[in-house]
């Protein structure tokens, strides 16, 4: 942001937070993270233009501004939305978002195969994510869905158009990235597809890149396809000094053997930057054809959401929760909980229990109390 | 009869021509512009004639030619939508094949108070033959020192090009229109921005319909303030009607706003009754995407007031017991029409014409129309109209463009006014598959409901 860009406030589930003018809503709202954030399946933020299509990140705005506090009549994409200032948004505050949002779920699932089981994307796949905790349990669809070919993009990746939701990721990584987009959007509406025309293989020295935005299984590494499921495998940061790209990936391991290079991504599944802060987006050949241990210097475990499937196992960046006992106990740490009764007023060790008439009562002790007295 | 405005000369023989219709008054609005007014007085004088954009949306022309951005020395363009693709809409194309000048003196003045110099007409590549003639036309008005460089002597340029599409519905969306007039894939894009500040590359531009930019000329003939005496209320002007479906006279109609729909169906002067002497059921007053009437509202308001042919009029009620004047594709059904046919295959049409970039329209407009067809075919279930009700709920407002309201509409609708029809093709499959639903209490008065 350039120096001078005014600052927004913008309350989003009443959270208010400032960002500079021209902030998109969903920016703003990762801004302060958790909950909060609406899903995104085809905006990404790495790539221009992206968003909007999927319709996931829809929320309400209930007050516009605060020269003109109208509201907005529709639900927006909140990654297209820029933020005006005193602006207020409601996100999971809104059972309208709630309701439009399972519905765009049900949508995105209508035609999705659920081939999780066999999915190479499964565990790491952002569609699971999102109907995990957006969607409802059940279908009402009833009919058969459409279905495609699977179809080689070369001899590298593989298209599974079935899976795919149509966020254009894929495409926008082409125009942006590559000097010649080759694949694109045929046909419209519910048959529309990702396709070569015709048949042909993606050439580029970047492509490889796709399979990194894509949110679901549709576009997966040809290299890695069945050989492992993503959380067996363990993610270690890695680079190697190639001359196309950064060389910074995350190699995903088991034992010594390497199963599969991407890049490394953030918190938001985006590609992350790299060190000199550029997006890190990798070439070919090391995504595809570095595959030796001895090609690559490690640098250590990559840090993986604790809520993620991935993580099991991986104990980097696990968050302890607190420690409660010593706090509630004023210092006291007891080794057991049932020492709690040590304290109590009520628990006199003194008293045989098996004296006793009947199920023992506060009663029974008060008494004793008193009896010892 | 009615105030005729664009159809007056219509008929005149050999219109077609740059001569005849010179001869008959044609291209005096672009002397009358060009030399005696400024460009911000025919904005003025069009915001006056409370013109209202005639491609069904109904939004004052006047008001979205003054948002038009002039940053200085970037182009601005005026793009005329021609991709009239709506079912039941057919008014255009009967304006251009007839009187294809007033259209180009339309733009002409238009272009002129916007500082367009390159004009162009997006029309549906199923117009193949129309192309030829405007084509034509523009050339007659080239020869003749209407177009190109100087006009008039004003210091004026402006050409008008004629870029045909390749027959998508949603093309004539106007930011979709943007895109495949750039040569891309006719995707909507995302507002905003707005096409007056960036539209065709990145430039301000104003997209409106042939019959509201045909209808400058009169205005600026006329006068804003003498065209708006003409129609009620906000309804300002005259609006060509396309009606087709059951009645004795199908064919494009210039109304004048004033006249009830009652009598736009029965008078002879317009469609002349339903035919073969059947009753009327149902009607789609404003092409395929508003909301399909039973008899008995699309004469009467809820309120029990006759129901005129006029943006208000029609939408009084709001989508509960009104309807939308749309486009003006006037679609009568009668008795012996089924409104769960015509539905499914309305969703069918839209479920065709979805450009797929948004998932709500992509998906849900597929599943309707599996939906509709299992009731169609006597497969259905009695959950499935409340499911249509809540797939239609799902799409409406939560898409990118228009597409998904258009297509979410008809089905709400024929589901709130023939709930029971679609139930009775539940309960009666067998009999729904060898006879319709009939009239059945369709045209009986309603009840008013007092307030």
């Amino acid at each position: 942001m350039a120096e001078g860009t005014p600052l927004f406030k913008v309350t989003i589930d009443n959270i208010t937070i400032e960002v500079p003018a021209g902030t998109t809503i969903l920016n703003a709202a990762r801004q302060i993270g958790g909950e909060v954030t609406p899903p995104a399946m085809c905006y990404y933020s790495k790539l221009q233009g992206s968003g909007g299509k999927c319709r996931t990140c829809l929320v309400e705005v209930s007050k516009g501004s605060e020269k003109d506090p109208r509201p907005m009549p529709k639900l927006v994409a909140s990654c297209r939305t820029t933020v005006m200032d005193g602006m207020e948004v409601k996100n999971i505050t809104s059972p309208k978002v709630i309701d439009a949002r399972a519905g765009i779920v049900e949508f995105l699932l209508l035609n999705h195969p659920l081939d999780c089981p066999i999915c190479d994307q499964a565990g790491e796949c952002h569609l699971q994510d999102l109907s995990y905790e957006h969607g409802k349990e059940g279908t009402r669809y009833e009919f058969q869905k459409r279905t495609f070919h699977k179809v080689d993009l070369g001899d590298k990746i593989q298209l599974h158009m079935t899976r795919c939701i149509l966020c254009y990721r894929c495409v926008f990584v082409a125009n942006q990235l590559t000097d010649n987009r080759e694949h694109g959007i045929l046909d419209r509406g519910d048959h529309s597809q990702i396709a070569t025309f015709i048949q042909k293989n993606l050439h580029s020295d970047f492509i490889g890149n796709v399979i990194d935005v894509c949110p679901v299984g549709a576009l997966t590494d040809k290299t890695f396809r069945f050989k492992n499921r993503v959380w067996f495998t363990k993610p270690v940061d890695a680079h190697r000094d190639c001359p196309t790209c950064s060389g910074q990936v995350q190699l995903w391991m088991r034992g010594d053997e390497v199963f599969r290079v991407t890049a490394r991504k953030d918190q938001w599944g985006e590609v992350k930057d790299t060190t000199d802060g550029k997006p890190g987006w990798i070439c070919n050949t090391c995504r595809f054809d570095k595959k030796h241990i001895n090609d690559w210097v490690i640098e250590g475990p990559s840090k993986i959401n604790r809520h993620s499937v991935i993580a099991q196992g991986h104990y980097e960046g696990l968050k302890k929760p607190d420690e409660t006992m010593p706090k509630v106990m004023h210092g006291r740490n007891p080794k057991l909980l049932m020492d709690i009764h040590n304290v109590s007023e009520v628990n006199k060790t003194d008293i045989e229990l098996s004296l006793i008439d009947g199920p023992a009562t506060s009663k029974t002790f008060n008494h004793s109390e008193k009896n010892n007295a | 009869m009615g105030v005729k405005l664009l159809l007056e000369k219509a008929h005149v023989e050999g219109i077609r021509s740059y001569e005849v219709y010179r001869r008959e008054g044609g291209y005096r609005s672009v002397e009358k512009a060009l030399k005696t007014m400024s460009t911000d007085a025919i904005v003025e004088e069009v915001k006056k004639s409370g013109l209202r954009g005639r491609g069904g949306a109904g939004f004052p022309a006047g008001m979205k030619w003054s948002f038009i951005a002039k940053p200085e020395g970037v182009p601005r363009h005026l793009v005329c939508n021609a991709d009239e693709s709506e079912p039941g809409t057919f008014k255009d194309r009967y304006l251009m094949e007839n009187i294809p000048h007033l259209l180009i003196e339309g733009l002409i003045v238009s272009s002129y108070a916007l500082g367009s110099h390159d004009t162009y007409i997006y029309i549906r590549g199923e117009y193949a033959w129309i192309v030829d003639i405007l084509e034509n036309a523009i050339g007659e008005a080239k020869a003749n020192g209407w177009l190109g460089k100087n006009i008039l002597g004003t210091g004026f340029d402006c050409e008008i090009h004629v870029q045909r599409g390749a027959g998508a519905y949603i093309c004539g969306e106007e930011t979709a229109l943007i895109e495949s007039l750039e040569g891309k894939r006719g995707n909507p894009r995302l507002k905003p921005p707005f096409p007056a500040i960036k539209g065709l590359w990145e430039r301000p531009t104003v997209v409106n319909n042939v019959e509201t930019l045909a209808s400058v000329v009169p205005i600026i003939n006329l006068g804003g303030e003498e065209y708006a005496k003409i129609g009620v209320g906000r309804s300002t002007g005259t609006k060509l009607i396309s009606a087709c479906g059951n009645i004795n006279k199908p064919g494009v109609y210039e109304i004048d706003m004033t006249i009830s729909v009652e009598e736009f169906i029965y008078s002879d002067e317009y469609c002349g009754g339903i035919a073969n002497g059947k009753r009327l059921k149902a009607c789609i007053p404003g092409g395929s995407s508003v909301p399909i009437l039973p008899a008995n509202l699309l004469l009467k308001t809820a309120k029990g007031e006759t129901r005129y042919m006029n943006y208000e009029s029609l939408s009084d009620g709001g989508f509960a017991t009104g309807s939308m004047l749309g486009s003006g594709g006037f679609i009568v059904l009668d008795e012996d029409q089924c409104v769960v046919k015509n539905t499914y295959t309305l969703a069918r049409f839209y479920r065709h014409e979805s450009c797929g970039q948004c998932s709500p329209c992509r998906e849900g407009t597929g599943w309707m129309e599996k939906l509709l067809l299992r009731l169609e075919n006597g497969q259905g279930k009695i959950s499935d109209i409340d499911l249509l009700w809540d797939i239609q709920s799902k799409i409406e407002g939560n898409t990118i463009c228009p597409l998904g309201d258009a297509a979410a509409w008809p089905v709400a609708a024929a589901i709130r006014h023939f709930r029971d029809e679609f139930e009775w093709h539940v309960t009666h499959a067998e009999e729904a598959q060898k006879r319709n639903f009939g009239l059945a209490h369709y045209a009986d008065a309603r009840q008013l409901v007092s307030a």
